[in-house]
């Protein structure tokens, strides 16, 4: 029974552990953020909005941040759209060279970033699209697009393949069979692939470096500040950035374990 | 009969290499109740699938209502299916599953609910009207499929092995209210199922399908009394079967040579047997006598009972001949009461002639 106990403790702990070793670092920075001293150090000095004073009042930060947000938003928007229209070819067609068709879909996360990131600057440059917006959206939906195909694509494998053919049969047309049927199927999945992709663009650098030009992305920013000097500015941005990377993330994942999601599949 | 609802016209249907239903022609009169049976993999499914038009057919022509539906896409017919997976909508509660079909059709939400409704009562779910369908047990959900599909008011319905999920004494609940339904609204019931009890119990009309080809259509009862081959004596089961070779034919008579000795069979209406041709013929299990004392038929066979499976009222007796063959008797259990075995358990099975079927097709 003791041993059971300890055994018990001594697994909740390195679980414990686990997280203070992932988390110390990001809420060392959300504490230091809040910090009045200009170097990190301890004894921590006052509470202080200071930083996020300095940050809101840098024009060249809100712009980022405006940035980042319409980068992320549209992305996700274009990256959902593909993945779900892949995933709907792999639910539903049989065709040759499918498995080939997959694994060229799922490829561009395998591809390191910094050749992705050189490989899209030359390429948007020859089609003269480098240096704007469209040109992180372009390249962030073609890295984000198949998060969105693995978890739609996860869902769609729970359907019940005759559920579609049912719609057809009471007298939907393939179209309205989608709308009143496959989409609200994968519902939870879309959103949580929206999250996610959402997620990715936000917190994605190196290709952003690359293709952003002048239209800087919080990432890039943030580095931009770190290359000058240590400043505690980076810690109230890099709050910000966690909390929103961190709400995205965690509403995709309830969305893809969510309880309710499982039941109905399984019916 | 008047003209048919459904005709199958050479239908055929190939799935590259394979010949999942070979041509095939049947026709469904309006009003009937007819069950397509046979073992996985015969084409029923595939044949049914036709009909509601999620196959094409790789040959020939479906008719209904004498319209060509080859190319009819299954959205544009109304011929609701029932899934063996109920295929029910899980996002939608059991009341807006049955509305779908009139959504599709453009009924308006007011008509649309109270029609759901009423279906709903109708099948005795009610009160589950708004319950998510994941939390109705498999004989409401049951209903629930049943109701989506007859909300529409159909002239057919297809049911693709409904009742296989069900557990056994729900399949006999559904069994009579399907039959009821049948009569009450007077629609036609196509019902594909590998189950005989099913078929037999419920269907105006069999059709055995075995290897993508009709083996046999007919009432269940002829079906079941004069099989007409081999495959489906077996498939309809408590059939003895008897192969041999033709000793002498007489118009009225025909014996028959067999590993158990020579045996009386109608000669039938075709003419006479020549002699050595080989020929089989079936007794029904239910159509044999038993008893302790030799009886004066033509065909006895000196048996030993093996075991004994009681099914209530009958008892379906397994029987070992002397050289080793199985013999299949259906008695009543008072018959078998009266029997004195007088410690032994030989006995003999014997049946008059005309209890014996010759299969049409050797």
């Amino acid at each position: 029974m003791n041993a059971e106990k300890a055994l018990k403790w001594a697994l909740f702990a390195y679980v414990a552990l686990a997280f203070a070793f992932i988390f110390t670092p990001v809420i060392w920075s959300f504490i230091f953020s809040f910090n009045s001293d200009r170097f990190p150090s301890l004894p921590l000095g006052s509470f202080s909005l200071k930083w996020y004073e300095t940050v809101l009042s840098r024009p060249e930060i809100l712009q980022a941040a405006v940035t980042s947000l319409t980068v992320a938003i549209c992305t996700s928007l274009l990256a959902t759209f593909i993945g779900f229209c892949t995933a709907y070819t792999d639910f539903r067609y049989h065709f040759m060279f499918k498995q080939a068709y997959l694994a060229l879909a799922m490829l561009p996360p395998t591809i390191p970033l910094i050749i992705m990131a050189l490989a899209m600057l030359s390429w948007l440059a020859q089609i003269g699209l480098s240096g704007q917006v469209i040109s992180i959206i372009i390249s962030h939906t073609v890295l984000a697009a198949p998060f969105a195909m693995a978890v739609i694509r996860l869902r769609l494998n729970d359907m019940d393949p005759n559920l579609e053919a049912a719609s057809w049969n009471l007298g939907a047309s393939e179209w309205r069979a989608m709308r009143e049927v496959v989409i609200p199927f994968a519902m939870p999945s879309i959103i949580a692939a929206l999250c996610l992709t959402a997620a990715v663009s936000f917190d994605e650098f190196a290709v952003a470096w690359f293709v952003s030009g002048l239209n800087k992305t919080i990432p890039v920013v943030i580095l931009e500040i770190l290359q000058g000097n240590v400043d505690p500015q980076i810690n109230a941005i890099g709050t910000f950035v966690f909390i929103i990377s961190i709400a995205l993330i965690v509403t995709a994942q309830m969305l893809m374990l969510s309880k309710g999601g499982k039941k109905e599949a399984t019916q | 009969m008047t003209t048919p609802l459904v005709v199958f016209d050479r239908v055929e249907k190939r799935f590259e290499n394979f010949v999942a239903v070979k041509p095939t022609s049947f026709e469904i009169a309006a009003g009937e109740f007819l069950a397509i049976m046979g073992p996985s993999g015969c084409g029923k499914t595939t044949t049914l699938r036709m009909l509601a038009g999620l196959e094409a057919p790789t040959a020939g022509e479906i008719r209904f209502e004498g319209r060509v539906m080859n190319n009819v896409k299954p959205h544009e017919r109304d011929m609701p299916l029932v899934w063996q997976s109920l295929a029910l909508f899980p996002f939608l509660n059991a009341r807006e599953n049955v509305e779908f079909g009139l959504k599709m059709r453009g009924v308006d939400s007011a008509t649309r609910k109270k029609k759901a409704l009423e279906w709903l009562d109708r099948l005795g779910i009610g009160q589950f009207a708004e319950r998510n369908v994941a939390k109705l047990s498999g004989g409401q959900r049951q209903r629930v499929a049943l109701a989506r599909s007859l909300v529409t008011e159909p002239k057919i319905l297809l049911l693709d092995e409904p009742l296989s999920a069900l557990d056994a004494h729900l399949v006999i609940r559904m069994q009579s209210v399907l039959t009821k339904l049948q009569k009450e609204l007077g629609i036609t019931f196509v019902y594909v199922t590998h189950s005989q009890s099913e078929a037999f119990a419920m269907a105006d009309r069999v059709v055995i399908m075995s290897h993508g080809e009709i083996a046999q259509i007919g009432k269940a009862k002829d079906i079941y009394r004069a099989p007409s081959d081999k495959f489906v004596a077996e498939f309809v089961g408590r059939n003895n079967i008897f192969e041999g070779k033709v000793l002498k034919s007489t118009p009225a008579n025909t014996v028959v040579a067999t590993p158990l000795g020579a045996f009386s069979v109608p000669t039938g209406t075709k003419g006479t047997f020549k002699a050595d041709d080989p020929l089989s013929f079936v007794v029904a299990a239910d159509l044999v006598q038993i008893s302790a004392q030799r009886p004066s038929e033509d065909n006895i066979v000196e048996c030993q009972v093996i075991s004994e499976q009681f099914m209530g009222t009958t008892v379906t007796l397994f029987l070992e001949a002397k050289d080793g063959s199985e013999l299949k008797v259906q008695v009543g259990q008072r018959e078998l009461e009266g029997i004195d075995f007088k410690g032994s358990k030989k006995l003999f099975a014997s049946w008059p002639v005309s209890r014996a079927h010759v299969l049409a097709r050797q």
